[in-house]
């Protein structure tokens, strides 16, 4: 008795090679269409969490944590913030408020600012804020010499500030060893901190920050450049404590302030990820389709165009599986290649885009990998009708052609 | 003496409508070694006959031992292992595939049968070197003569060292000076004891075998 027919894959995966490379230029162009499908899926896709990959990076942990409360009621005529005086208080009595405080720009005019007595240059690029405790901790400080003020200097009013580093160094200070001080209209100033960051107010940084009752005494309330609360929460609780805080603020008078949360990162992302998009995925999913479609008609005609060779390798041994696996590998092969080549030019579409709009490029592992085996899934359903068709040629008929 | 075919009451109908009875129940009997040539009017079942001993087709009555083996009670896969194994086809039309060299054309024939692939390269050059053809192993089939292809069929044919080669009408599109080279080749084939069954219009071709098979309107008449 004979041993069965048998066939290595090695031997068919180099059968079904050379099938496809008799007609290299129908391999191609059967390609074609799982090339535009693959490669607009993973475009889409890749340009989409580009995208939102922006939104990810401004939009931190420290900005989801972050409530600012603004003053849309001060006073002109009673002279008022609309904060009360005891806000710190009531704000930390919230659930979820980690840390809060107010601040304002000074309203000063034309200040003068020097590190000498009596020098009264003005200086352009920097400005003066008032900031409490609560909100210089809130503003996410990194302090890179000497220490924030506290409750203590906000209590007695203290004459205090704390700078940018860039402010420092443009005032000419170096060491807080020796107690500089800095002159605001005249007036000195201890200058015990230098902040070489603010992450939650970052224009800050190019500023001279004095405690809030401090800028009471010496320039009153805050009615022109009205305050703002910040607030960091805990994770999650922002919205929460957004909706709550003008009430506990003002149970008198609520709408005198005006609280803002971070946006909902969800609905940021689905914005992003809009009707566009799905237009876009349906269309790569029509071209996929087609791609198939070709995939599976080239198939087809090569079996029928084949017959012949069909025969002839039933006559020397091959079984049906034989052929169906032969024509169903070259099918698998042009829906390989197609998803690979698709997914280059997926993501070298996606890296262009973001080279150009300076974007960093995000792509997902998980597509980018999977989109060649989504060509190999689309070329093995493309094949499975021809490749059983041509398994079903009988050697006698194949070889009278 | 070993029997290589054994038909008793071997006949073909096809189907209709309306059925044709292309092959009468027949009795034949091939020993081992022998080179028996067939002829007959077109039509009259020299290639039915044929493919039902080359197993690339199926009787309607009778039975038929290969080479001791009772093909009837095989299952398809066995009678394709035993048809890519034990037996050597060579066509008219030569049926080389055409984007493929000499040599391959020729090591295509072991492809399903076992050996690894430098094996059956090796194989396939010798096999051509028997038909004289080793200066045209790396050729394409359209760049050869038409008896240049069909010493590449035989090759092929022969590179399994089958138990039976099967020809129908090798010779049918030369002309007489290659037929002659061709059947050179088979004679050869013959005195290396291959047993060897060829279909022919050609009375003088019929002459060059031991034994001749006449076939009228379906039966043989041995
Ligand atoms: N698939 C088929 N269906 C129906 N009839 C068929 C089929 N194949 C062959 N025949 C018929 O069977 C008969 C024998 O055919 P066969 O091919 O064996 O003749 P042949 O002797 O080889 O002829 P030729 O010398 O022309 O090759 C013919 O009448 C032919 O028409
Ligand atoms: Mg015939």
């Amino acid at each position: 008795m004979s041993r069965r027919s048998r066939l290595s894959l090695r031997d068919l995966f180099s059968e079904a090679l050379s099938g496809l490379l008799q007609r290299p230029g129908r391999s191609m162009l059967t390609m074609l269409g799982t090339v535009l499908g693959i490669g607009s899926f993973v475009a889409i896709l890749g340009l989409t969490s580009t995208a939102a990959g922006q939104i990810d990076k401004r939009f931190t942990e420290l900005a989801a944590t972050e409530v600012r409360v603004e003053d849309v009621g001060a006073d002109r005529v009673s002279h008022e913030m609309s904060f009360p005086m005891d806000a710190h208080d009531r704000v930390m009595a919230i659930d979820g408020v980690v840390t809060a405080g107010l601040l304002w720009p000074l309203p000063l005019r034309n200040p003068t600012m020097s590190a000498v007595p009596g020098m009264g240059a003005s200086d352009e690029g920097l400005s003066l804020h008032a900031a409490d405790p609560g909100a210089l901790e809130a503003a996410g400080p990194v302090v890179a010499s000497g220490r924030l003020y506290d409750a203590f200097h906000e209590g007695r009013a203290e004459r205090v500030a704390v700078v940018g580093a860039a402010v420092a160094r443009r005032l000419g200070i170096q060491r807080l060893e020796s107690q500089p001080a800095i002159f605001l209209n005249g007036t000195p100033f201890t200058v015990i901190g230098i902040v070489s960051d603010l992450r939650r107010l970052p224009d800050l940084l190019l500023s001279v920050i004095i405690p809030t009752a401090t800028a009471l005494a010496l320039y009153g309330p805050p009615i022109e450049h009205p305050a703002t609360m910040l607030i960091e929460t805990r994770l999650g609780a922002a919205r929460v404590v957004a909706d709550q805080v003008s009430i506990a603020l003002r149970p008198d008078a609520p709408n005198r302030l005006k609280a803002t949360a971070p946006p909902d990162p969800r609905s940021l992302r689905g914005n992003i990820a809009g009707d566009l998009n799905a237009l876009f995925l349906l269309l790569a999913s029509i071209s996929l389709v087609i791609g198939a479609i070709g995939i599976a008609n080239t198939t087809f005609v090569s079996v029928l165009e084949r017959t012949a060779e069909i025969g002839i390798r039933r006559s020397l041994g091959a079984r049906p599986r034989h052929i169906a696996a032969q024509f169903l590998s070259e099918s698998a092969i042009l829906g390989t290649l197609g998803g690979v080549i698709g997914s280059a030019l997926g993501v070298i579409a996606v890296v262009a885009v973001a080279v150009l709009k300076s974007w960093t490029a995000v792509l997902d592992p998980a597509t980018t990998l999977a989109a060649p085996l989504a060509g190999t899934i689309v070329g093995v359903a493309a094949g499975l009708y021809p490749g059983l068709r041509a398994a079903r040629i009988e050697p006698i008929e194949a070889l009278r052609q | 003496m070993t029997v290589v075919v054994k038909c008793a009451g071997v006949g073909r109908t096809y189907p209709g409508p309306p059925p044709v009875d292309a092959l009468q129940p027949a009795d034949l009997t091939i020993n081992r070694g022998e080179y028996v040539s067939i002829v007959g009017p077109s039509g009259s079942g020299k290639s039915t006959l044929l493919n039902i001993i080359g197993l690339i087709d199926r009787p309607t009555s009778g039975h038929y031992i290969l080479d001791g083996v009772d093909v009837a009670s095989l299952k398809e896969a066995d009678r394709t292992a035993l048809r890519g194994q034990r037996i050597g086809f060579v066509f008219q039309s030569f049926h080389l595939l055409p984007h493929r060299t000499a040599v391959e054309n020729v090591a295509l024939a072991q492809l399903y049968v076992g050996p690894k692939a430098r094996q059956r390269f090796l194989n396939a050059a010798e096999a051509l070197a028997k038909v004289g053809l080793s200066h045209r192993a790396f050729k394409m089939p359209n760049t050869l003569s038409g008896g240049e292809r069909q010493r590449v069929a035989i090759a092929r044919a022969l590179v399994n060292q089958p138990a039976l080669l099967l020809c129908d009408e090798p010779t049918g599109n030369l002309d007489s000076a290659t037929s002659s080279m061709i059947l050179d080749i088979l004679d050869q084939m013959h005195a290396d004891g291959y047993t060897i069954v060829i279909i022919t219009h050609a009375p003088d071709v019929a002459e060059r075998a031991d034994r001749i098979i006449t076939v009228r309107d379906g039966v043989l008449h041995v």
